[in-house]
């Protein structure tokens, strides 16, 4: 029979183990920093960048987490214990590289090596997202991240209203909300945000009032007016991520114009009837709107959804999917829609994908446009062009050549 | 002949049919085919010059044919074409 001192002997003498500078210069050459402990300790404090599997489920989710049995891994734990025994796991299970850290992150600390300790969330929080902090791609960093993150509803109509609800609960912590319309009988079918009692008040206090009720997490921003050249520069100025959820080319084409002049990514939706088209635009890395769509639609061609109808979960189902483009974007997780159109059709239960591409000769961002951007010069109507429609005129510097764009249902 | 789908928004002009098997041997071919099927369909898709309007993207197996060889790029048997103008509603 072995005693426990005996058994961790053992064990540490039939692995490989290296001390903690040495781990570091293993880990700066691009070795895989894995941490064994328990949630309560890694959210105390962990090594940045690593990845966090406590021992308990090690053998269950180390496949997912490090497919490749060649990456170089280092063990480690509080003192070096727990990790050795993981190591010897790990090398059990086929993976051919892995030492172990001797003397744990204690040791790590000692030598005035890095750690990461996370914003702490309340126990409160620790409960309300606890789904979230299980999923090893957010975790309670990720967590820290969505409730440090500034999110900008443009409209809380049939696409913001479904998407702030799972914004708000997902703990986005600031959430802006552009609308001048109030709460009508004909929203209700599908903006799920408002509510019967509350017709005839302001979409932007209702939407607030609901938000509040589901997450006191969340801090509203409430813009009681229409999105217009005069004003996009200044409503979107500081937030992480744009959701558009506007009814109109306008706004749609002013949006775009001054996300990409400020860099910021836009998850894009418009819907009809039973049918939706979805895409991320992401200044830079992937086309913009203007990109997909150099002109819009004369409006006899395009009726909006007041005209046209359309069925209530198509917007619901495309505002989730842009909610759910806002937290990847947020968290830098999976591959968001950049580049890519998703277009849903509710009747046939289906969704199909298209390539888009970026536009060499776009107006608005160009590598051209971009360069000028990056002198400190106005990309203004003038490099736009003048046959584009709905082009910002001296943007930002008062005055506009299109007029004030239409509304946000 | 090869598949063109066709989003609600092009549909009331197309007899409500969401795609329909038109012949040709270009992507311009293939647009004709479609207004000659169904007349209705040229004001929605097709300028005063004849080319399709800007706000009108084609897309040949997923891929957009501005970025192919446009309005002639070649058509086989089995492509799928989509016609897809942009929708603002939200
Ligand atoms: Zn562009």
């Amino acid at each position: 029979m072995q005693s426990s001192s005996d058994l961790l002997r053992g064990t540490q003498a039939s692995i490989r183990e290296v001390d903690a500078p040495e781990a570091a210069e293993r880990r700066k050459a691009g070795a895989t920093l894995l941490d064994v402990r328990e949630q309560v300790e890694w959210d105390a404090g962990h090594i940045p960048g690593a990845v966090f599997i406590p021992r308990g489920v090690l053998e269950e989710q180390i496949e997912a987490s490090i497919p490749d049995r060649d990456t170089p891994i280092v063990v480690y734990c509080r003192s070096g214990a727990r990790s050795a025994y993981a190591t010897k796991t790990l090398e059990q299970m086929g993976y051919r590289d892995v030492v172990n850290m001797a003397g744990g992150i204690l040791a790590w600390d000692q030598h005035g090596l890095p750690i990461e300790a996370p914003a702490n969330l309340t126990p409160a929080q620790q409960q309300r997202y606890s789904r979230h902090l299980l999923i090893p791609e957010v975790g309670s960093t990720g967590q820290v991240k969505l409730l440090e993150s500034k999110v900008l509803l443009i409209g809380a109509g049939g696409l913001g209203a479904p998407a702030a609800l799972y914004l708000a609960a997902a703990g986005v912590g600031t959430i802006g909300i552009v609308d001048f319309d109030v709460v009508e009988a004909s929203n209700l079918q599908r903006q799920v945000i408002h509510s019967t009692e509350r017709l005839g008040e302001k979409k932007v206090d209702s939407a607030r009032t609901t938000i509040q009720a589901l997450n006191p997490d969340v801090k509203v921003v409430t813009y009681d007016e229409a999105l217009g050249p005069d004003n996009v520069e200044r409503l979107i100025a500081g937030y992480d991520v744009i959701l558009d959820g506007t009814d109109t080319f306008e706004t749609r084409y002013l949006l775009n114009d001054a996300a990409v002049a400020a860099g910021i990514p836009v998850a894009h939706a418009s819907v009809f009837r039973f049918e939706g088209q979805l895409t991320t635009f992401v200044p830079y890395e992937g086309p913009c709107y203007r990109c997909l769509y150099p002109t819009p639609p004369p409006p006899e061609l395009a009726p909006g959804c007041s005209v046209a109808g359309v069925l209530g979960v198509v917007p619901g189902i495309m505002g989730m999917l842009q909610a759910n483009e806002v937290l990847k974007v947020l968290l830098g997780i999976g591959d968001p829609l950049v580049g890519r159109l998703l277009l849903f059709d509710a009747l046939d239960g289906s969704f199909s994908e298209l390539r888009l591409a970026r536009d060499p000769k776009c107006p608005i961002c160009s590598d051209e446009a971009r360069a000028r951007r990056e002198r400190g010069e106005r990309v203004t109507a003038a490099v736009v062009g003048a046959d584009q429609p709905f082009a910002l005129g001296a943007f930002g510097a008062g005055g506009a050549a299109a007029g004030s764009a239409g509304g946000v249902r | 002949m090869s598949t063109v789908r066709l989003p609600a928004v092009l549909r009331a002009q197309a007899d409500g049919q969401k795609a329909i098997d038109v012949a040709g041997g270009t992507i311009r071919e293939v647009v004709a085919g479609v207004v000659e099927r169904h007349p209705a369909l040229a004001s929605q898709l097709l300028g005063p010059d004849g080319d399709l309007h800007r706000f009108v993207n084609v897309y040949l197996n997923g891929q957009d044919v501005r970025y192919l060889a446009g309005l002639e790029t070649p058509v086989g048997p089995t492509d799928e074409i989509r016609l897809l103008p942009a929708i603002a509603g939200g």
